[in-house]
């Protein structure tokens, strides 16, 4: 096994802050008096609840299946007592029906999970159907169901299985302390994936700021065929497109899939969730989850069960103190949400709660076209146009600029001298030009079924 | 616990701590070597000339703030920045009023009838410079460069070199150290390079226009069978370069689009100084590359990650 080193063009050196969390032990949370799930927490169609109010659940068991393919099924994290099914407010701002379980703190397993003495007996689908019904989805922050990632179409073939453990958002340790505590899993779980996969080698990229974890998973990778990547600390490295580009040295076409390049990249968590999932029969009921931020009054690395108030932690770190922004995830990619009165679900890598100063929120100045949102652009963008002609309202200018293109990291909005509301702006011609383009579409179709009457 | 209600906005939600009055503070730090320098070869004056200037620009700034009804923008030190410019491009025998005269016509004219700042087309100092030189070209140029020294007035190396006169010529030293007579900002190279690698060190700047446009102009004069030292150092070239040529707002945004930025500025200042009627050639060619940058970068945009361009397409062994 080789180490190599490898970076992108463009990005921005933030400030991290990791060493608010970086050199906490992990902990386990207090039990959490009721859990919450909410139907969606994965991308794709949203799950079924297959309990009913006033039923007794057991920990991991399955309460709600897949609605669809790109779906998966949610398991509770307790056992006790269904107490509601009814609209919770969500972390993406709005509500949405969820299962509330009352804690009865017995945590009484379910008899499914039984730990699986070899895999390698079992077929690539019938792994595929394990993940699946373990509610496997990407647990950096995108949820996609991993099931639907690992079936990969006829006609394309994995060259490049990537580990992807750059961790570049700023603030966040929760994949560093996971790898640092549960190598030999991830890397057997990278085992199952590749047997999955059919391939005999894998990468995996570390940014260079993570020395003990490169360190450790360095050792319990030296086995097997993997060529191991140190990638430059710069933001966003860790984003899929750019995390590809590094280390296969290809591009993603705009528009396409990074399958369409040869390459899948996964996230530590989700690989673990594997290992988890096909040799223990866990299904993914508890992720490890950073809180941090100046906001908070002892930051901490939790290992938290999936469903659990986000109240519930922040009592355990001595609740919060001048904070001014709550956020899910990370500083550059999260969501803002008004209240912390929701649960941790699969996806929420993070919790901050950053101070008036920390959030700096200095109304945006006048452009003064400094260029640094270009050289910051890591998909070789100009945001200044993109921001300028969406503030304008000139969508199909924006549009000839890649606006499309744009995958919102926030490199450009960081580094901006002037305060501007760069992503913001973008987002808005994003989905200008969408509706635009459906508008057009149903147009078409409209014409085209006309024409056929005729 | 209670429950607080947090402010919501949109990713992300962390910010560099730069803001347009750091880079305005940083480009002051850059020019103070010069403005030192400045006070050694030309005296009081320098200073005089100074504080009018950033004064008038200041005042300026405010006023039309107001006159406008728009949030003022004095904050930012831009106006601060402008002024010293506007100063740096001044005999130190300019009167005051002439200072002032151009000092209000950067801000008014130039930069706020356009917009304020990030609207101006063209640099403010430079386009303030060359409406001095057209309404009073006796007092901003030729005869009215007098060092501290003696009270001889006497012409600028460039303007001996336009006239022939080669024997009265400034050793490289002197032309390196700010020995010589010009502008009150644009004479000593060392402390003008000072504060340009500091610009480059704190990233305020990249080194991509000033080191291609000095590079340019090394490399036409030695086509030109001239001597390339001579006109690195000799003029506003130094000052024209690193302070005015990489101005955020008249200059291309594009990395490309800088480097063709620069090379015009090269070559259009070497054409001036060669076969033009006015010795210098910098703050004109600054100006007439401002003029050009929104069209070089229409054309300089930067390739976009994942999309082949169309004219790439044609052989197939480019496209994987």
């Amino acid at each position: 096994m080789d180490m190599k080193r490898a970076t992108f063009k463009g990005g921005a050196h933030l400030r991290y802050n990791k060493e608010l969390t970086s050199g906490l032990p992990i902990i386990k949370s207090t039990p959490p008096k009721e859990v919450i799930f909410p139907v969606s927490m994965h991308l794709g169609a949203p799950s079924k609840p297959i309990v009913a109010v006033g039923e007794q659940v057991k920990l991991g068991q399955k309460i709600a299946e897949p609605g669809g393919f790109v779906s998966v099924p949610i398991h509770s994290s307790v056992s006790g007592e269904v107490v509601a099914i009814e609209p919770r407010i969500h972390p993406n701002g709005q509500r949405v029906l969820s299962i509330v379980i009352k804690n009865d703190e017995q945590e009484t397993m379910d008899e499914s999970i039984r730990p699986r003495e070899n895999y390698k007996d079992l077929s690539g689908k019938e792994i595929l159907h394990l993940i699946q019904d373990a509610g496997i989805v990407g647990m950096g922050g995108a949820t996609f169901p991993t099931h639907v990632k690992l079936s990969i179409p006829e006609g394309k073939k994995v060259e490049y299985l990537i580990l992807n453990v750059a961790e570049c958002e700023a603030y966040l340790t929760n994949d560093d302390a996971l790898m640092q505590r549960n190598a030999e899993e991830i890397i057997r779980g990278l085992e199952i994936v590749m047997h999955v996969l059919g391939v005999d080698k894998a990468y995996i990229g570390i940014e260079d700021n993570k020395p003990q974890a490169i360190q450790t998973m360095y050792e319990s990778a030296k086995h097997l065929n993997i060529e191991m990547y140190s990638l430059k600390t710069k933001y966003p490295q860790g984003s899929e497109k750019h995390i590809i580009k590094a280390i296969a040295k290809r591009e993603v076409p705009s528009g396409k899939l990074p399958i369409d390049v040869g390459c899948v990249v996964f996230n530590v968590a989700t690989i673990k969730a594997i290992h988890d999932a096909v040799i223990c029969g866990m299904p993914l009921i508890e992720r490890v989850v950073t809180i941090t931020g100046c906001g908070i009054t002892e930051p901490r690395r939790m290992d938290v069960k999936i469903g659990t108030p986000i109240e519930h932690l922040l009592e355990q770190c001595g609740g919060f103190h001048d904070a001014e922004k709550f956020i899910i995830g990370g500083p550059m990619m999260g969501f803002a949400h008004y209240s912390s009165d929701i649960p941790v679900l699969k996806g929420g890598s993070g919790i901050l709660l950053l101070s008036a100063e920390e959030a700096d929120l200095a109304p945006p100045k006048d452009c003064i076209r400094c260029a640094r949102c270009v050289d910051a652009c890591p998909m070789g963008l100009m945001p200044l146009m993109l921001s300028n002609t969406s503030e304008k309202g000139d969508f199909d200018k924006a549009e000839e600029y890649h606006a499309l293109d744009c995958i919102e990291c926030g490199a450009c909005a960081y580094v901006c001298p002037a305060k501007r509301m760069l992503v913001s702006n973008i987002r808005v011609a994003k989905k200008e030009i969408l509706v635009k383009r459906k508008q057009q579409a149903e147009k078409k179709e409209a014409e085209k079924v006309k024409g056929g009457n005729n | 616990m209670e429950t607080k209600l947090f402010t919501v906005s949109s990713s992300p939600h962390i910010k560099s701590h730069t803001t347009t009055a750091t880079l305005m503070r940083d480009v002051l730090i850059a020019l103070s070597p010069a403005m030192i320098a400045a006070i050694i070869f030309f005296g009081i004056s320098a200073v005089m000339l100074t504080a009018v200037c950033v004064a008038v620009a200041v005042l300026t700034e405010w006023a039309s703030g107001k006159l406008m009804h728009k949030e003022s923008t004095v904050g930012d030190l831009s106006a601060v920045v402008t002024g010293v410019l506007i100063a740096f491009n001044l005999p130190a025998s300019a009167p005051w009023w002439i200072a002032a005269v151009g000092s209000v016509f950067a801000i008014l004219i130039v930069k706020q009838a356009f917009g304020g700042i990030g609207h101006n087309i063209v640099n403010p100092a430079l386009a303030a410079r060359a409406f001095l030189v057209v309404c009073w070209g006796a007092r901003m140029t030729g005869s009215a460069f007098i060092p501290a020294a003696d009270t001889v007035t006497q012409a600028t190396p460039l303007g001996l070199l336009s006239e022939g006169i080669v024997g009265q010529m400034p050793s490289y030293m002197d032309m390196f150290l700010g020995n010589m007579y010009g502008c009150i900002g644009e004479v000593s190279a060392l402390a003008l390079l000072i504060g340009g690698i500091y610009l480059i060190v704190r990233k305020v700047i990249t080194w991509r226009i000033p080191v291609i446009y000095l590079a340019t102009v090394f490399i036409f004069a030695f086509i030109l069978k001239q001597d390339p030292v001579f006109h690195l150092l000799a003029g506003g070239l130094m000052l024209g370069a690193i302070f005015m040529a990489t101005d955020y707002t008249t200059s291309p945004v594009t990395p490309k689009g800088q480097i063709i930025f620069a090379v015009g500025c090269g070559l259009i200042t070497m054409v001036i100084r060669m076969f033009g009627s006015y010795p210098e050639g910098v703050s004109y060619s600054i100006l007439l590359m401002n003029v050009a940058t929104p069209i070089i970068e229409r054309y300089t945009k930067p390739r976009v990650y994942g999309v082949v361009k169309a004219k790439k397409i044609r052989s197939k062994s480019e496209v994987k």
